[in-house]
């Protein structure tokens, strides 16, 4: 009750649609010596071993590995839902203490809520941001919604979507409150292929229009050598970031290229003499 | 056979001309709002303590360890078994029946509502937490709607344990402040007045059907079209 009357004193001072549309600057992120072990049934994981890595403002970046590597927990603790076991991770010169929505997250797995209809799950994020009138979080819902093609869809429940309009639903709820960071785990790894490729244009069109500083995790090369400006691969037991590959390819790209295929194929035989050295297993 | 379908009218005929003198003399109309008035007020109390009792539990250890522990043993309890107690504590008062009737309603929502609350996939949780969801906002805009399936069964159970327990009250307690439906039954079997007692029934039966259609089913229909669980 405290919260809605909050946001209701709050509300005086509104801001317009517009500032709230404004593009605003991504964040540098920087993850220093990150560690993470699980106890599991059967023993101790280490999910993360001395993890470093940097990027830089609006710089889109994929962590590529096969499942159970660690870079999902890596994901989730630069969200702060996770907390390390050492190391820090600072989002522009700030740590990284708590959940917050400058860092939105995009989760493989359909996270929204049912309870909601598709416009009713745009305008969460909004409702919990201060110093917006009512009017001006539908309008910049309706902007999100009408960025990843889904107007006509506003008031459908989310069960009658199919899979591909969830994940753009996923995006549009992400992207509604001006995150300066979006971490997208695995969030087409459940699509179909068609759709995936319609994505593919889709959330670099976005990422140019809207400048965010992406962190996407995948186990899929081809992808990540897609949307990525940098691909880092990854290996499991204990995690590490082993190998970077800069992917310097004019946008947008399509994920059909020769060009694509070839960065591609050198980042799936770095990524096998890898998986030569150590048994992967699925967490 | 014949006969049988004759004695059957005939036993009809009684029942709908006990039914036409209890409506018109006002009898059946008193007796229902009072037990309804009893009914309603320990649904209320129930759900209004269940519903925060099963949140307790589901969220703290020591409030499972406790309470939940109760709640699981005492909803074996049919809630006749307070009926002395209930004498004991109240006297042959109202009080004595709203106890009775709370104890039926109460558990069963603790139990739904921890149900319900534990059954929250976590996503929903994590989403909303990196979204800005904290505390009270958490519970009333994430939590509680995506447990309100469990919650909505467990509030139609509650009313069913209501029912029954008001009517086992009604029947073992008598109190000058009313009579009820359950007592018009009770007197119509000392009495031997057999279409008193199924009149009394069919009435009972009809209240609980027509609190399901006008109460029940719109909230349950409006929960299927929204999480997409059944065509109905």
């Amino acid at each position: 009750m405290f919260v809605t009357r909050a946001i209701r004193l709050g509300s005086k001072a509104t801001s317009s649609v517009s500032e709230e549309l404004r593009v605003i600057a991504p964040s540098k992120l920087a993850i220093e010596d990150v560690s993470k072990s699980f106890k599991t049934g059967t023993g101790v994981v280490q999910a993360l071993d001395r993890v470093s890595l940097q990027v830089g403002e609006g710089e889109f970046v994929c962590l590529v590995g096969a499942s159970g590597c660690g870079k999902s927990t890596l994901l989730n603790i630069i969200a702060g839902l996770e907390k390390p076991d050492g190391g820090n991770v600072l989002a522009d010169g700030k740590p990284v203490t708590s959940p917050g929505r400058e860092r939105l997250v995009m989760f493989q797995e359909p996270a929204l809520f049912p309870w909601l209809d598709v416009f009713g799950n745009v305008l969460f994020g909004l409702k919990l941001k201060p110093n917006l009138s009512k009017k001006n979080r539908h309008d910049v819902a309706k902007y999100y919604l009408e960025l990843v093609g889904l107007s006509r869809f506003e008031h459908a429940n989310i069960h009658e979507l199919s899979g591909g309009m969830k994940q753009r639903v996923s995006l549009a709820r992400a992207l509604a409150p001006n995150p300066r960071v979006l971490l997208m785990d695995e969030p087409f790894a459940a699509l179909d292929a068609l759709t995936r490729e319609q994505l593919y244009g889709d959330i670099q069109q976005i990422w140019k229009a809207r400048r965010k500083t992406i962190v996407f995790v995948t186990h899929n090369v081809r992808e990540a050598a897609c949307l990525g400006d940098r691909v880092l691969l990854f290996s499991p037991h204990p995690g590490r970031i082993r190998e970077e590959f800069p992917v310097e390819l004019p946008r947008p790209r399509d994920i059909n290229s020769v060009d694509l295929a070839a960065h591609a194929t050198q980042i799936t035989k770095a990524l096998k003499s890898l998986g030569k050295a150590e048994v992967t297993v699925a967490r | 056979m014949k006969r049988f379908l004759l004695a059957a009218a005939f036993f009809a005929v009684l029942l709908l001309l006990y039914l036409k003198n209890a409506a018109v003399d006002g009898t059946l109309a008193k007796a229902t709002v009072i037990t309804m008035r009893r009914l309603l007020a320990g649904y209320l109390i129930g759900l209004v303590v269940g519903l925060p009792l099963g949140l307790l539990t589901a969220r703290w250890k020591l409030f499972r360890d406790t309470i939940g522990t109760m709640a699981l043993g005492l909803q074996t309890l049919p809630s006749v078994c307070w009926v002395p107690l209930a004498l004991l504590w109240f006297g042959q008062t109202e009080a004595a029946m709203l106890f009775v009737v709370v104890m039926g309603t109460l558990w069963s929502v603790v139990i739904a509502t921890d149900t319900g609350v534990r059954n929250v996939p976590p996503i929903y949780r994590r989403a909303a937490l990196t979204m800005g969801s904290k505390r009270l906002h958490m519970w009333f805009k994430v939590i509680l709607p995506a447990a309100l399936p469990f919650i909505v069964s467990g509030m139609k159970q509650g009313w069913a344990f209501a029912w029954r327990s008001l009517m086992a009250a009604e029947i073992f307690v008598t109190i000058l402040t009313g009579f009820g439906l359950g007592q018009l039954l009770h007197y119509g079997r000392e009495l031997s007045a057999m279409d008193q007692v199924i009149a009394i029934m069919l009435v009972i039966v009809v209240i609980g059907l027509l609190a399901d259609k006008i109460f029940f089913s719109p909230i349950e229909t409006f929960l299927h079209r929204r999480w997409g669980t059944s065509q109905a």
